[in-house]
């Protein structure tokens, strides 16, 4: 989006000096600093088009609501609380980080702090211990993001005295009740949640965005590898960078694949082993270069390449 | 007789949104905010009954008027305040104290006069409140 100008046909100065009777969209982009945001999130976030699609129009929206409620339009503070669904490692948590970033410019959250929380952080461990530390919870996260990683495990239908529940009413109704002091990010696998949600309709409705996040593709994984060890001051050589592109392959289809998590855990054994043959191999002084270049014979040492863990390969010979 | 304690008890009762700009500037300063309530309006009573624990890491002022609205739910009829404590060397103490709660009706307060050796007098005062035992005050 572009400046434009507002040329000749300025408007007459509204009666009331607190209520303009026009908006200058462009202006208020600019101004509130969204802008920003998006480009961040387009610039650190490798690919991910269908979230970044939704953010771009859950911006707009709140940035057309704001104008609405300057202009005495709209009164209701918009529901905001969402669902991030996606399998691991696809980013979701970051993306929460960004999206408290950017309520914040908006106007919509006072601090735009991200407080992430599991079940263990909400629901206690007896009697009466649950609501307390839920409403603990709930007033660190006031003003700012609250996101519910793995929601789903605060729902237990196998127990039926199972404490969540509490836990569950208690946000329900902070939810519905302090809307204009915190956003709740609900958060987990994407079938798991379907049947937290079909289990409590309370959250479904009170859900306004639901966002999915889908798997990064090949190419996307290695782009995301390449800039993971940019950003440690690494690189890979030529025949590495194929070699990971083998890896990516062969670890999508070994069980735990965990997307960017999955990539960053080979990065940092990578770099175990890299350390390793350096010291083994190194016979004088070492530049710049050698120190901070990720060679294939780094990455080629993976059990990935052998077939996955021991366990695994041992359970899937004996289903065979 | 309206209880004068703390900052602002000259003004009008605070509203929830006065409560929440005192305690985000509270907040800002970094001092931890937390809510107290009693029934003994004594001026030399100093410590309160504490409305759970010290906000130490709330960073919005939203939780403080969430609390003090929990606390009138459950008290009320009684005096509730909001104190702000300083954690930093050399203040260690509190900085902000304000009444954020007060009964309906305050009796005020009583001076009671003590004869001592001679014809000396002992003055003290105390509030009409406390004839009343402890919990059964401002019914």
């Amino acid at each position: 989006m572009t400046e434009t100008p507002q040329t000749d046909t300025e408007p007459a100065p509204a009666e009331h000096p607190e209520r303009p009777s026009t908006v200058d969209l462009a202006a208020a982009f600019e101004g509130s600093g969204v802008r920003e945001v998006l480009a961040e999130l387009d610039a650190t976030m490798i690919g991910l088009a269908p979230v970044k699609a939704r953010i771009r129009e859950t911006a707009a929206l709140l940035l057309v609501d704001k104008a609405r409620r300057q202009m005495g339009l709209a009164t209701e503070t918009p529901t905001l609380h969402m669902s991030f669904t996606g399998n691991p490692g696809t980013g979701k948590t970051t993306v929460a980080l960004k999206m408290a970033d950017l309520l914040h410019r908006l106007g919509y959250v006072r601090k735009g702090h991200l407080v992430t929380v599991t079940r263990d952080d909400l629901v206690g461990q007896y009697i009466g211990h649950t609501a307390p530390k839920t409403k603990e919870v709930l007033k660190k996260a006031m003003g700012g993001v609250l996101f519910i990683d793995e929601a789903y495990y605060l729902y237990r239908p196998e127990n039926e005295r199972d404490y969540g529940q509490e836990a569950i009413e208690i946000l329900l109704q902070v939810m519905e009740n302090n809307r204009d002091d915190l956003v709740v990010i609900l958060a987990g696998y994407a079938g798991r949640m379907d049947r937290f949600f079909e289990s409590n309709p309370g959250f479904r409705s009170r859900i306004a965005h639901h966002i999915e996040f889908p798997d990064y593709s090949d190419d996307e994984l290695l782009q995301i590898s390449q800039i993971m060890l940019g950003a440690q001051n690494y690189a890979f050589d030529e025949g590495a960078r194929a070699t990971m592109a083998d890896y990516i392959a062969a670890r999508r289809h070994q069980p735990h694949f965990a997307n960017a998590r999955s990539i960053r855990n080979a990065l940092d054994r990578a770099r175990l082993r890299q350390a390793n043959r350096l010291f083994n191999e190194a016979k004088g002084p070492l530049g710049t270069e050698a120190l901070s270049t990720i060679t294939e014979a780094d990455l080629r040492a993976s059990r990935v390449f052998r077939g996955g863990l021991d366990a695994d390969r041992r359970m899937r010979q004996a289903a065979e | 007789m309206r209880l004068r304690q703390g900052q602002f008890s000259f003004l009008p009762d605070l509203t929830d949104d006065d409560i929440h700009a005192q305690a985000q500037y509270a907040i800002d300063k970094g001092w931890a905010v937390s809510v107290e309530y009693t029934d003994d309006p004594h001026p030399r009573n100093t410590y309160w009954e504490m409305w759970g624990h010290p906000m130490f890491d709330n960073r919005d002022a939203a939780a403080v008027v969430f609390e003090v609205n929990e606390c009138r739910k459950e008290h009320g009829g009684k005096y509730i305040r909001v104190i702000a404590f300083d954690s930093s060397a050399g203040w260690e103490s509190i900085r902000m104290s304000f009444i954020a709660g007060r009964p309906a009706e305050e009796p005020g307060f009583r001076v009671v006069r003590q004869e001592g050796e001679g014809r000396s007098i002992r003055y003290t005062i105390e509030s009409y409140a406390v004839r009343a035992p402890e919990g059964r005050r401002y019914a």
